[in-house]
């Protein structure tokens, strides 16, 4: 009974702290991020970039002369967790809401973003994101519909595929991609040879492998998280499986290159942010991540790191710090990396808060990410 | 029917896996009583430990001698002292949840204090392939194969044939009366643990390098082998090996002939109706009711 | 407990359920939307109290039963069914599948339940995963309504809260009335002593089946609610972490008090908050936390606050006894 009480109170104290609206002083962004889960390295890296956007601009004097303060919560990779710590953050009024990003947990908290008028930069990258009619959502990086087709492409062009064996893991990224890749094949008139659901975090790909071997397949599209990308590329090279083998950033990784060794040689993929890319901002940013937390990122780091970088971008473009205006603002605006270098590449961002940007296809070659295209950015 | 052997051979190899982690469980249980859900991250730490001896400049021999050192009195002696001591006065069950919470915390400390990525791991066996039969296996999986047999044999001979093994299972069965009879059951009790501790590096030396060194790692292993032991048969330590082939066997087969969206289902219906018709597991002892 | 003693404990109740009704009103989104989370977990919690606490058996599955309530629920009022309806839906569901689950695998002893739980937790994940025609697969519900209650819209979040303070408050008097009737001595004498159970002549497996069913299907009702609380649902959370996080409040709560659950949905839902600024080791301090508990006490916080109270009382006890006995020696 009695800690009841005590509860209560406490609830009581902890909402009278409520927050005043923001006309001067720090600008304040929200992050909600997978920082436990099983999207914990998704959403570390993710928030990783933040901060050092966010040191970056802060040091350099901050937005429009003010400093960036920014509050990260975790979602435990939780749709429901992220709702609540997005509604949380919401209640704070900040000036941007910064992520989730995984898809299902961007989908469940859209509405309360687009409820409260905040705009909110997100990491995921299933395609209905950008199709449910929200305002305020945008994208950090190529929702699969925009890459998805890019790789149909190269399969049926360049590697005149006319059978291909697909293998994803069965979460909302992988079953998205699947989805909409399986579309393309269609359309293109490619066959399906085999259509293999993985799981995440499995380490046994032997079953999967000779399915596929059994199938012949005149290439392999492989869309898996790093860590399965890295075994599956072993198990393909132990089994002697010659096709092509065809993904997307999370195949030709320098995580997975890392971990695969020799079998990660001769995969190919469609990047549209790489560490690896022959970009000299990229580069130098790859440098900066490196010297302040030891690693190199993935892509995550990058679509974290950009997401400031968009917010810098708009509200230098608005010239005021104007919440209500910046989706407006965002829509169909165009940054320019020789404007402002921490967008890395030139970017525009459409009606639907899709991204229109430069994209790579790459191959790995001796343990290295080498760009064979450069896909230019459409407009 | 070659692709049927090479589902087979895969099979076994990940069985193998399974089996060696199974094995320190029902030495557990056998011998203390303890179900311990943490097992899975046990045999996932030693390798943490063991990459931190290296980051710290120890050369790779060194850093598992060392890790299993460590492995022997963290996951051993203060395992025993620090939790099994204080809660089994209280019975199986909040010990049992009280190492569900243990794996939590061994899970979120490898993740905060080293990282949430994956790192690769060095592995003793020589990382190539061999041709038998005309099938290709790794021969890090047939390290884990000899090993976690050898492993079984040993314990199964230790404890059903020595006056050690039988001191051992008496402090188990029946504290009281073995006190009586003059077995040092206390001692009796830390040499599970430590034998245990021991297994879980040498699987974690073993495994690793497969698998990949990563804090999540322990969850899908520790279910694994669970499962593993329950159907092979719980308070006997050779149920280890079958349950855990069999679990890797069938988790095979059922990816390539059943359906890929439903594999992990096979092996758990397999536990629930090996539980109902056969509740000691495939090759364990039937347990008597205690009035 | 003089009449004193049971006017105060009335009071207090009052003065608590009072406090739960006024004080939210003042409280933002997410105040309201973590207190509705409370009072949903709180609900599932007391299924499994009732399964573990009161008949003694461990159930690995509460949270799959959420999911199974969630599921029905969502699939049904977002074809247009009220909300009650649908609860009446999950209920039947969770229950008769804790039936069915329970049935065979209560024949074998206490420890196997367990795991056959353990199982089904993760079967029920594949189902819910895998079956997307009829539960959206990984892409989950979205666009649950909210229901109209008696006329009222829930979408704002207060009214919302006070739906699920009611249906707390219904299911509260519920198992109360459960745990008084025969049938909860019955459960409480499986737990002390099932042989001695059995020779009285109680139908140890047809109680231990009910209790487990019962206790399911409150899990049920809390996934019904669960489901227009958060507006989207997905396999992801309906797995086996949902079902060691209810088994962590009860037995931290205290397993076997009434009022156990709550303290323990309390806990659970607000440590978070309080450890936020704990950063990335708030888990690791909630399991130590956890085990520490565990040591010291296995039956929760309610049963330290019992055994202070007991101890309290047999000192009292014992002191009046040395005075009688003082005073009966001096007359002699």
């Amino acid at each position: 009974m009695r800690p009841t009480i005590l509860a209560g109170a406490l609830f009581v104290i902890a909402s009278a702290s409520a927050a005043f609206a923001q006309s001067s002083g720090p600008i304040k962004l929200a992050d909600v991020a997978e920082l436990s889960g099983g999207g914990a390295t998704v959403g570390t890296n993710w928030k990783n970039g933040i901060d050092l956007a966010v040191e970056e601009i802060n040091a350099k004097g901050g937005i429009l002369g003010r400093k960036i303060e920014v509050t990260h919560a975790d979602s435990q990779s939780n749709p429901g967790v992220a709702r609540a710590q997005v509604q949380k953050a919401l209640d704070d009024e900040p000036y941007v809401l910064l992520g989730p990003g995984y898809s299902g947990s961007v989908k469940v908290t859209a509405p309360l973003a687009a409820d409260a008028g905040i705009t909110q930069i997100m990491g995921g990258e299933a395609a209905e994101l950008t199709q449910m009619g929200d305002k305020f959502l945008f994208r950090t990086s190529f929702g699969q519909q925009s890459s998805m087709p890019k790789v149909a492409k190269y399969i049926n062009d360049e590697l005149k595929a006319k059978s291909v064996a697909v293998v994803w893991v069965n979460n909302d990224f992988g079953r998205g991609g699947r989805d909409v890749i399986v579309k393309e094949f269609a359309r293109l008139g490619i066959k399906v040879v085999a259509d293999q659901s993985t799981e995440a975090g499995q380490s046994d790909f032997a079953a999967d492998v000779a399915k596929i071997k059994a199938a012949s397949p005149d290439a392999v599209f492989i869309y898996l998280n790093e860590e399965e990308s890295a075994r599956i590329l072993k198990e393909l090279k132990r089994q002697g499986v010659t096709a092509p083998l065809i993904g997307e950033t999370t195949l030709v990784g320098q995580k997975v290159i890392e971990l695969a060794g020799d079998a990660a040689n001769g995969a190919r993929g469609h990047v549209g942010l790489t560490t690896d890319a022959p970009v000299e901002l990229i580069k130098q940013f790859r440098d900066k991540f490196v010297k302040k937390y030891n690693y190199v990122p993935d892509h995550n780091g990058i679509k974290g790191y950009l997401a400031v970088y968009m917010v810098k971008a708009t509200t230098d473009k608005m010239g005021k710090v104007d919440p209500k205006a910046f989706a407006d603002t965002l829509h169909g605006l165009t940054i320019k990396a020789s404007e402002e270098p921490g967008i890395l590449m030139d970017v525009t961002f459409d009606e639907n808060g899709d991204i229109d940007r430069q994209g790579f296809m790459v191959e790995v070659v001796d343990g290295k990410q080498v760009v064979k295209q450069v896909l230019p950015k459409l407009h | 029917m070659s692709n049927l052997l090479d589902l087979l051979i895969a099979g076994l190899a990940t069985g193998a896996i399974y089996a060696l982690v199974a094995v320190g469980f029902t030495l557990l249980w056998q011998t203390s009583q303890t179900i311990n859900f943490a097992q899975g991250e046990f045999v996932m730490l030693p390798a943490f430990l063991m990459l931190a001896a290296m980051h710290a400049g120890a050369p790779f021999w060194l850093a598992i001698i060392i890790g299993i050192l460590l492995s022997m009195i963290l996951l051993g002696l203060a395992f025993k002292m620090l939790l099994v001591d204080p809660m089994l006065r209280h019975g199986v069950l909040p010990l049992a949840i009280a190492t569900m919470a243990l794996a939590i915390g061994m899970k979120e400390a490898v993740k905060q204090f080293f990282s949430a990525e994956a790192s690769p791991f060095p592995s003793i066996v020589p990382t190539n392939d061999i041709s038998l039969l005309g099938h290709v296996v790794s021969l890090q999986s047939i390290g884990v194969f000899v090993v976690a047999i050898l492993a079984v044999v040993g314990l199964t001979a230790l404890l059903n044939r020595t006056s050690l093994g039988h001191q051992m299972q008496a402090a188990a069965q029946n504290p009281t009366v073995a006190r009586i009879i003059g077995v040092p059951v206390e001692r009796m009790i830390l040499l599970t643990f430590l034998i245990n501790a021991v297994l879980v590096a040498l699987a974690s030396l073993l495994i690793t390098p497969i698998y990949l060194a990563k804090f999540s790692s322990g969850e899908v292993l520790g279910q694994a082998a669970f499962v593993a032991a329950i159907v092979g048969g719980f308070n006997q330590v050779r149920g280890a090996i079958a349950g855990g082939l069999l679990i890797g066997v069938l988790d095979n087969l059922s990816a390539a002939y059943v359906s890929t969206q439903y594999r992990a289902a096979v092996p758990l219906i397999f536990l629930i109706v090996v539980i109902l018709f056969r509740p000691q597991g495939l090759l364990g002892r039937s347990e008597e009711r205690t009035v | 407990m003089n009449a004193n003693g049971r006017y105060l404990r009335l009071a207090t109740g009052l003065v608590v359920i009072a406090a739960l009704i006024v004080i939210p009103m003042n409280f933002n989104r997410y105040g309201l939307f973590i207190l509705s989370q409370w009072a949903v977990m709180t609900i599932a919690a007391m299924g499994l109290n009732l399964t573990l606490g009161y008949a003694g058996q461990v159930s690995l599955a509460q949270g799959a039963f959420v999911g199974v309530g969630a599921y029905a629920s969502a699939i049904l009022t977002t074809h247009g069914w009220p909300l009650p309806a649908a609860l009446g839906v999950s209920i039947l569901a969770s229950f008769a599948i804790g039936w069915l689950l329970g049935y065979p695998a209560l024949r074998v002893q206490h420890h196997y339940l367990a795991f056959v739980t353990l199982a089904f937790s993760t079967l029920a994940f594949l189902v819910f995963r895998n079956e997307s025609w009829l539960t959206g697969g990984i892409y989950g519900i979205s666009n649950i309504p909210r229901p109209h209650i008696f006329g009222f819209a829930t979408n704002k979040p207060l009214p919302f809260y006070y739906l699920c303070l009611g249906s707390l408050a219904i299911v509260s008097l519920a198992v109360w009335w459960l745990i008084r009737s025969p049938w909860g001595r019955a459960f409480m004498a499986l737990r002390e002593n099932p042989l001695r159970a059995q020779s009285l002549g109680v139908d140890t497996r047809r109680y231990t089946l009910m209790a487990f069913a019962i206790g399911s299907a409150l899990g049920g009702v809390a996934g019904g609610l669960y489901a227009p609380l958060t507006q989207y649902i997905d396999p992801v959370p309906f797995n086996l972490s949902l079902s060691l996080d209810l088994l962590m409040m009860v037995i931290v709560g205290g397993s076997g008090f009434f009022f156990g659950p709550f303290l323990g949905a309390m806990i659970a839902v607000l440590l978070p908050e309080w450890l936020r600024f704990t950063q990335g080791y708030y888990l690791m301090l909630y399991a130590i936390a956890v085990i520490l508990l565990l040591i010291w006490s296995p039956t929760g916080i309610l049963g330290i606050l019992d055994r202070f109270l007991a101890n309290r009382r047999t000192k009292a006890a014992s002191a009046l006894r040395a005075v009688a006995k003082s005073r009966l020696e001096t007359v002699q």
